[in-house]
């Protein structure tokens, strides 16, 4: 199927030229991976006058480690956050969240960035960055900006975007000095599918979780009554019923093509149970390898 | 507004004018004349469009040919090297592992990229890799056997004599 609106193209080498750009544009679109773009090009979705493709921009390409402050440039792919060395060893469950989204070849492509700036419910990225409290950082004319992830997304593929800005990095702060995660994720088969429900957990010293669910709610669900629950406590299955009996509580998943919302939220319940228990197990050392399947 | 571009196609530099708008999958097969890529699903779902972007693969019906501005392009007309097939390609031979071979093109070449990454890959590994790569002839033992047996397969390599050798 061709495009058939047309528009101009842009590939600029600084983000002061693509926010330049973005501002003399009245319908402008951000190009990075363009696995949700280039279709919403040819479904006519977006009918852009102008494409400005950023992975042009050095500064948006990589991956730092600072001062316990994890950087991802706007245009890195989910294949390098999985090939990353220091997401590997410091943030593990960052690469077994990558390692879920579509496959090899969208992978190649793809960026955290744009998955959170299509901001779909079932976008994998969104309960990472509930989970890790994230910052997303904004450039645009007037200055820049960071905003925390449970403050940038607003609804089904709405987030806080102005117009003219630019997403520049995702900043992912280590929680602690030593922390494990589990990231479970309900497809209709392994391997390339959008999420019916997934759950995040964070383990951190001293009994503390930190917990997020994805695609049972417009947004990512930070489960912080489900976090209260748990947190200094130890975690016997008695615990994990209570909190299981928290979710339905706290999501509204919808029925569609993928999933109904009743095997939805009684999925996420399952998931939350093995995930906690692996999280767990890894913050002790002994848990399932990272990227292994639980359901 | 057409936009003039360059970029290297299976070890040839090409360079031509093309509207922004134009996806990458149709400027190889309907200008070029590369119709190994397919148009699938044509949503970036089915992997039939996988062509290499500097050695990785891509869907190419999900980029914009103005995006292979400068870049490395290597469809399967480009894996052969004077005539002579890969290793991995006389191992889809063997294993007779297409039936239609519409997906043919893309699974060896999400295959090509694992095994330059990973020359030992498991069955898991294997199956993850091509996960992207839809076959509706339900032809994917023979294609994992294929890829998994890539080191077993004749050495030099001929065309004739695996062709003697699959008829018989």
């Amino acid at each position: 199927m061709p495009i058939l609106s047309e528009f101009e193209y842009f590939k600029p080498s600084s983000v002061r030229e693509a926010v330049r750009l973005l501002s003399k544009h009245k319908k402008p679109a951000v190009l990075a991976g363009g696995t949700d773009l280039i279709n919403n090009l040819k479904e006519e979705i977006d009918q852009p006058d102008a494409v400005i493709d950023i992975k042009g921009i050095k500064e948006l390409s990589g991956i730092t480690y600072k001062n316990g402050v994890l950087t991802i440039g706007a245009a890195v792919t989910f294949s390098e956050l999985l090939d990353s060395r220091v997401i590997q060893s410091r943030f593990p469950v960052i690469a077994e969240v990558a390692k879920t989204v579509g496959s090899v070849g969208i992978r190649n492509r793809a960026t955290m960035a744009g998955n959170i700036c299509s901001a779909v419910a079932c976008a994998d990225s969104g309960p990472l960055l509930a989970a890790y409290e994230a910052l997303i950082l904004v450039r645009g004319s007037k200055g820049k900006r960071k905003v925390l992830a449970a403050k940038w997304f607003k609804g089904n593929k709405r987030t806080d975007i102005k117009k003219a800005e630019l997403v520049t990095a995702i900043e992912i702060p280590l929680p602690a000095r030593r922390h494990a995660g589990c990231y479970v994720k309900l497809g209709r088969y392994s391997g390339e599918d959008l999420a019916q429900a997934s759950v995040l957990i964070l383990a951190l010293p001293g009994k503390q979780y930190r917990v997020a669910l994805g695609a049972v709610s417009p947004v990512p669900v930070r489960a912080s009554k489900i976090e209260r629950l748990l947190n200094g406590q130890h975690l016997s299955d008695e615990l994990i019923a209570k909190c299981q009996a928290l979710i339905p509580g706290l999501i509204s998943p919808i029925t569609d093509i993928r999933a109904t919302k009743e095997y939805r939220s009684h999925m996420c319940q399952v998931m939350f149970a093995r995930g906690i228990r692996a999280a767990a197990s890894r913050f002790s050392g002994n848990g399932p390898e990272y990227g292994v399947n639980l359901i | 507004m057409k936009k003039k571009l360059s970029f290297v196609l299976n070890d040839r530099k090409i360079t031509l004018e093309i509207a922004a708008q134009e996806v990458l999958l149709e400027v190889l097969r309907d200008k070029l004349g590369v119709k190994s890529p397919k148009c699938g699903c044509d949503r970036g779902d089915c992997g039939t469009c996988t062509v290499l972007m500097n050695g990785k693969t891509v869907r190419s019906c999900i980029v914009l040919a103005v995006e292979a501005d400068g870049q490395r392009l290597t469809t399967l007309e480009g894996l052969m090297k004077d005539g002579q097939m890969t290793p991995l390609q006389q191992s889809f031979l063997e294993h007779n592992s297409f039936q239609c071979g519409f997906c043919a093109p893309g699974v060896i070449l999400a295959a090509t990229e694992l095994l330059e990454r990973n020359p030992k890959p498991s069955g898991d590994e294997i199956k993850e890799a091509i996960s992207g790569n839809l076959c509706r002839c339900t032809g994917y033992l023979p294609i994992v056997e294929a890829i998994a047996n890539v080191n077993n397969a004749l050495t030099p390599p001929g065309r004739e004599r695996l062709g003697k050798k699959v008829r018989s």
